[in-house]
């Protein structure tokens, strides 16, 4: 009967220039992480690592007892946090944009559930007497945070993360030569891929 | 303004203008002085992901932005003729290598967009 008013809504403000302009700011922030987790992972701090981590093989294996091999390793693996803490927060500071703080909370992110269960699992090894697994269960674990966590940066880091764990799966079956396959692991490994890194991806 | 010839430059140019009205009627009421030249998607990627890195090569950038060779090397020359990214050849090896680079120019002209956009956002809360 009555016509349709065709009378047009009582306009908002148009949503799209402002939704657009919000997009485009979150594009550039989330462009900015993924080029920053890039090549977020220092080479100097890996090189580091690697160097710590044969002293410690070194100081570890002259220990007589279980309990005090184990504590040399726990503070090694404090040290190289505290190195790779260090140099990639060095390495994304070199990046003066405010808008770029990926890369670090990547790397907590996948880092971190391995190592907790790598915790459990070596409380729980050393209460049933496993000792002689527990140098394969960290290389295994150690990796598999290193695959995850290197999944969106440079090729080799998920390649050192496979390595680790083909190291790990050795030590598990041949635990008399652990300490050997400590010291590749985690002293050798992160020697030669930080060098790789700083070479070819500027430190 | 006069469209430079594309024969080869070795130093980066000095930024051509500030503001590229490629279509300036269209969008100029609501967005005057918008940065054409980086707000294109492509663009903008390899801008922001310049200024996170100290340089970046061409086979980076391209898995980083997820392109194709020929759809990058448009639009980094783009880049390139206005002054915002620098280029370097060399070899790596028997590898040709291309290097980018964000220059001064590129740097501020990513500044002047993103307060741009804060802007935008803010006019629009307020009014």
């Amino acid at each position: 009967m009555k016509p349709i008013p065709l009378v047009p809504k009582p306009q908002t403000e148009p949503p799209a220039l402002h939704d657009r302009a919000m997009d485009n700011l979150r594009y550039i922030r989330e462009t900015m992480e993924r080029a920053t987790a890039f090549t977020g992972i220092s080479g100097f701090g890996s090189i580091a690592i690697g160097i710590t981590a044969l002293l410690a093989c070194v100081i570890a294996a002259q220990q007589a007892t279980f309990n005090g091999w184990i504590a040399v390793w726990f503070a090694e693996g404090l040290i190289s946090l505290l190195i790779a803490g260090w140099s990639m927060d060095r390495k994304a500071r070199a990046i003066d944009m405010p808008l770029g703080s990926g890369p670090g909370r990547k790397a907590v992110f996948s880092l971190t559930p391995p190592m907790i269960a790598g915790g459990l699992l070596t409380i729980m090894l050393v209460q049933a007497g496993l000792t002689n697994v527990i140098p394969g269960v960290w290389l295994l674990l150690y990796g598999t945070g290193v695959i995850t966590g290197g999944m969106y940066s440079v090729r080799v880091v998920p390649i050192m993360g496979i390595c680790l764990m083909a190291l790990g799966a050795l030590a598990l079956f041949s635990p008399a030569y652990s300490n050997w396959f400590m010291a590749a692991g985690f002293g050798g490994l992160h020697l030669v891929f930080g060098a790789i890194i700083v070479r070819k991806y500027g430190g | 303004m006069a469209k430079q010839s594309t024969a080869k430059k070795t130093v980066p140019q000095k930024p051509v203008a500030e503001v590229h009205n490629a279509q300036p009627a269209k969008e100029k009421s609501a967005a005057p002085n918008l940065d054409r030249l980086i707000h294109e998607r492509l663009r903008l990627g390899i801008i922001s992901a310049l200024a996170a890195n100290e340089s970046l090569t061409f086979s980076d950038l391209k898995n980083l932005m997820n392109t194709t060779d020929g759809n990058l090397s448009v639009h980094a020359r783009k880049l390139e003729e206005a002054g915002y990214i620098s280029c370097t050849k060399f070899f790596e090896g028997r590898l040709p290598k291309t290097e980018y680079k964000l220059t001064a120019a590129g740097r501020s002209a990513l500044e002047n967009y993103v307060s741009h956009m804060e802007s935008l956002i803010k006019q629009m809360r307020n009014s």
